[in-house]
């Protein structure tokens, strides 16, 4: 207590360097508060660094500590502020340890995203008494997620919007990413979408370059996507990416496409937090469909032992208020083990999440009915993979096929139709309560009896898989009873 | 041309046999049941005409079919679509969705563009059935 | 079930059949529920081998045509017609003349409106959820009101009717109601007397019996009767039986529940510290308090 003057205030503030543990940074009888947020990190001291140490200085670092003793600190409530680690558990058979850290409520501005990183990741991540430092895992609790806007429309509300259900949403990213003009660009979009799928996408790194600038593009993807919805009776979209260098650019580009009738419209994690909660606020209000395209993430989602798990990331992206995030395949040719998309996926979904050390769940997460994210898998998937990929992913996600669409024999349309048809035909078997799983190659090459666009697909792509060990492993593995 | 809503567009249309399947699957999953019918089969026409409530604590998928088979015999020319209706917590919304009728000749629709300025385009679909009255549009 | 044959000299394992049926586990169960009532329950066991035997025929082609199998049931109340309708619901349902074996109740409410066009709806309604169960009609009788000839009960009547007749694989209907009530009421709707194929007679409960269910329900309920107030019961019973309104295993649950209402305020009142069994045991005077012992009625039917 300020103003105390027993002995053991003395040494906590007598000047010079003390340790973390000792300045009150950790508290092995702390009870986190329901208010509280709650980390989970894994850390790994360097040599000869007392785990617990290690573990109070990530506490302290992450808030109101410095490296030295301050008197200033004698002006505040110095006890409510500091972050509290409370438990402290080795990994088996590692140099790693996960530390769990309880930070008060009032440590944060109400929805900000900003706010929340910089205090949690701002500095600490550099701190010379550790080797590396990881965010596993982050409980947020409800006081403070209803402090955000959340999805701009969500899940449920983007099916209404879309009039498709009971079936995984399919897309497709148009292909080569670079150097089409404009014009050939829309070609590929109504392709694809008059073919079957329902959105075709801007790739992350297409935003307004010399070959095609983004007002051409624009024009020439609406057209696409408007006669695509005429020949079919569907409705269509085609993700426009409004990234751009500054805000008022994104905001203008995000008028014109809303203005030109799309439905949607897309930005890359590259923009920042900041500009990511400005669009979601925009996209509610204009009441157009946000997807977000993960740009970047694997700088620092991918080591296991350094940076921040996607499943934080997930989090932060739902409170921010994106409709669409792309999450992982599990099969494709991105990283993903099953286990942690599966955790991904659920805590971008689902209203209340449990604890789930398997997925990689360190915590219960309560949404408090705040929407769901739509997941995106992207990268390296085929019609071929579709049993697998609804038995892993489930029915609340966009699958998106590029490759696996512009590249059929047959052209972009029957490529879309192939996987369309694959999927259409996989829910058909599901909910006739065959074991999808097992006989899902059986179910496809049937469907492809009458289906020559999905006989070719199947035949073209029959043996890609991309096989490798994940870097990114939850601790705990089911063992097999 | 074939409109291609719902959840099962891209697959040969569904013996009886197969849409109780389906029928089933939503009464497993506790999901009413409601028939839907139409003549204007606009992406964007939400509002398809009710064949009577929503079904509610039905167990057996013969009595949707017996319903089914009445909105046929009254409409067999229309769009007829069953939908599951999940009202579960955080949902509350449609979960599965599958035209089961279709009229034997479907024209389409046409893209109307009104061209504005700065290359801009206004876009209008508009079914070809829907110029005539509702009522007389697949004879 | 047996596999299909041809052959007129083909085996036939009947006690396979039985026990793979499932019925005897139903009808055990029967037991375990109902007590007495034996005439009823061999008519179930009868018309179960009756449709057993029929499945085992149409398996080695001998008959083509489905039987009848819409029953009615009569009694009193509380002799345990919708108790016995389960059972049979998912006896017909384990032989597979129906698909779910679930029974749906309706009263004349459920199926008759009060407006013109309002019946239709709701008897077709009530027929689609029983779809694939047993559709159990309740005092059937009242749908028929001779001395209102616009009554829309007569519309209704003429829909079951169709439905009993054309949609035999998809529903089963059960009539139930008092005896001499259904008697007259099949009299002047043969159309529905012809469709019947069984028809169940339920007993009133003998005084044993009545003591037995009674027995049964308070173990149920985790009380007891000591031999005073054992004998008491059945003394309230002899008098309950000749009151109007009995209802018999329905009076009984009724009059327990009023006896432990009676032995927590006598528990209370006396207050102290008693051995926890006393919470379970039910006194003589907590069933001699009761106004049939005055020559008063039961207070089930006045409120």
């Amino acid at each position: 207590m300020a103003g105390s003057s027993n002995g053991a205030s003395k040494s906590r503030w007598a000047s010079g360097v003390a340790p973390y543990a000792e300045m009150g940074y950790y508290d092995a009888d702390y009870q986190p508060k329901d208010t509280d947020i709650l980390c989970a990190f894994r850390i790994v001291p360097q040599e000869g660094v007392d785990p617990v140490e290690a573990a109070a200085a990530v506490a302290g670092e992450s808030s109101t500590a410095t490296w030295t003793v301050v008197w200033t600190d004698r002006l505040t409530a110095h006890e409510h502020y500091q972050a509290k680690a409370y438990r402290v558990d080795p990994v088996p058979g590692t140099d790693q340890y996960i530390a769990y850290i309880a930070y008060d409520l009032d440590l944060f501005e109400e929805g900000s995203i900003a706010n929340l990183t910089s205090s949690i990741i701002g500095n600490v991540f550099g701190f010379k008494a550790l080797k590396s430092l990881r965010l596993e895992d982050m409980r947020i609790p409800p006081i403070y997620t209803k402090t955000f806007q959340g999805p701009a429309h969500g899940i449920v509300m983007e099916r209404e919007y879309l009039n498709k259900y009971g079936r995984p949403l399919l897309g497709a990213t148009t292909k080569p990413k670079l150097g089409l003009s404009a014009r050939n660009y829309g070609r590929v979009v109504y392709e694809a979408l008059r073919g079957g799928l329902d959105f075709v996408k801007d790739d992350e790194n297409i935003n307004s370059q010399p070959f095609m600038r983004w007002r051409d593009r624009f024009l020439f993807c609406m057209d696409a996507v408007n006669k695509a919805s005429a020949a079919t009776g569907e409705i269509k979209g085609h993700y426009l990416n409004v990234t751009a260098g500054t805000m008022e650019e994104m905001y203008e580009r995000a008028e014109f496409a809303k203005e030109l009738g799309s439905v949607i419209i897309m930005i890359d994690l590259t923009i920042g937090y900041t500009a990511i909660q400005s669009m979601a606020k925009w996209a509610r209000k204009n009441g157009v469909i946000l997807h977000l395209h993960r740009a970047g993430h694997s700088t620092y989602t991918r080591q296991k032992t350094h940076g921040v798990s996607f499943r934080v990331i997930s989090k932060w992206m739902r409170m921010a208020g994106v409709d669409h995030i792309h999450a992982g395949t599990i099969v494709g040719k991105l990283e993903g083990d099953p286990n942690s998309v599966q955790g991904f996926y659920a805590t971008l979904r689902e209203n209340k999440v449990a604890p789930n050390p398997v997925q990689g769940l360190y915590f219960e997460q309560d949404w408090a009915s705040m929407p769901g994210v739509m997941p995106v898998a992207s990268g390296g998937i085929h019609a071929g993979q579709i049993h697998q990929l609804l038995h892993y992913l489930g029915e609340d996600v966009v699958m998106q096929f590029g490759g696996g669409t512009i590249g059929h024999p047959d052209g972009i349309a029957e490529g879309a139709a192939a996987n369309r048809v694959a999927i259409e035909a996989m829910i058909q078997a599901r909910n006739e309560g065959r074991d999808y799983l097992n006989e899902g190659p059986e179910i496809l090459e049937r469907a492809a009896r009458w289906s020559p666009a999905l006989a070719k697909a199947l035949e073209i792509w029959k043996d890609i898989t991309f096989d490798f060990a994940s870097t990114d492993t939850p601790d705990v593995v089911v063992t097999p009873s | 041309m074939r409109i291609t809503q719902g959840t099962f567009s891209y697959l040969p249309d569904f013996t009886d046999e197969e849409i109780k399947a389906q029928i089933q699957y939503c009464l497993n999953n506790d999901w009413p049941i409601s028939i839907e019918y139409t003549d204007d089969p606009h992406p964007r026409n939400v509002y398809w005409e009710m064949f009577g409530m929503p079904m509610f604590d039905i167990r057996d998928p013969a009595a949707i079919m017996q319903t089914l088979a009445e909105c046929k015999a009254t409409f067999p020319n229309h769009y007829i679509r069953i939908s599951g209706f999940d009202r579960s917590l955080g949902r509350a919304t449609t979960a599965l969705q599958f035209i089961v009728n279709r009229p034997a000749n479907e024209p389409g629709f046409h893209l109307e563009r009104q061209e504005v300025s700065d290359r801009q385009i206004r876009y209008t679909i508009r079914s070809y059935a829907s110029e005539k009255p509702s009522g007389q549009r697949y004879e | 079930m047996a596999e299909t044959g041809n052959e007129p000299n083909e085996q036939v394992n009947l006690d396979q059949a039985w026990s793979d049926s499932q019925i005897q586990t139903l009808l055990d169960k029967l037991d375990e529920e109902l007590v007495g009532l034996v005439p009823v329950k061999t008519r179930i066991r009868e018309i179960a081998a009756m449709l057993l035997v029929a499945r085992l025929r149409e398996q080695h082609h001998m008959a083509t045509e489905r039987p009848t199998l819409h029953m009615s049931f009569t009694g009193r109340p509380g002799t345990g017609k919708t108790t016995v309708a389960m059972r049979m619901a998912k006896i017909l349902h384990s032989l597979g003349y129906v698909r779910k074996g679930h029974l749906v109740v309706a009263s004349r409410d459920d199926l008759v409106g009060q407006y013109v066009g309002h019946t239709a709806p709701k008897t077709k309604e009530m027929l689609k959820k029983a779809m694939g169960g047993v559709l159990f009609i309740d005092e059937a009788y009242y749908l028929y009101r001779p001395e209102n000839e616009r009554d829309y009960g007569q519309e209704a009547i003429e829909m079951l009717l169709m439905a009993m007749e054309n949609q035999r694989d998809d529903i089963v209907v059960i009539l139930a109601g008092y005896k001499d009530r259904m008697d007259t009421f099949f009299q002047s709707n043969p159309g529905f007397h012809s469709r019947i194929a069984h028809h169940v007679d339920f007993p009133d409960y003998s005084l044993d019996e009545l003591v037995q269910i009674a027995d049964l329900m308070v173990r149920q309920q985790m009380y007891s009767f000591d031999a005073d107030s054992r004998a008491a019961f059945r003394e309230y019973l002899e008098l309950r039986v000749q009151q109007p309104h009995f209802a018999n295993a329905r009076s009984v649950r009724n009059a327990i529940d009023r006896m432990k209402l009676r032995q927590a305020n006598r528990l209370v009142r006396a207050g102290g510290s008693i051995v926890a069994s006393e919470l379970a045991r039910i006194d003589a005077e907590d069933v001699r308090a009761s106004r049939v012992f005055r020559g008063g009625t039961s207070a089930e039917h006045n409120g």
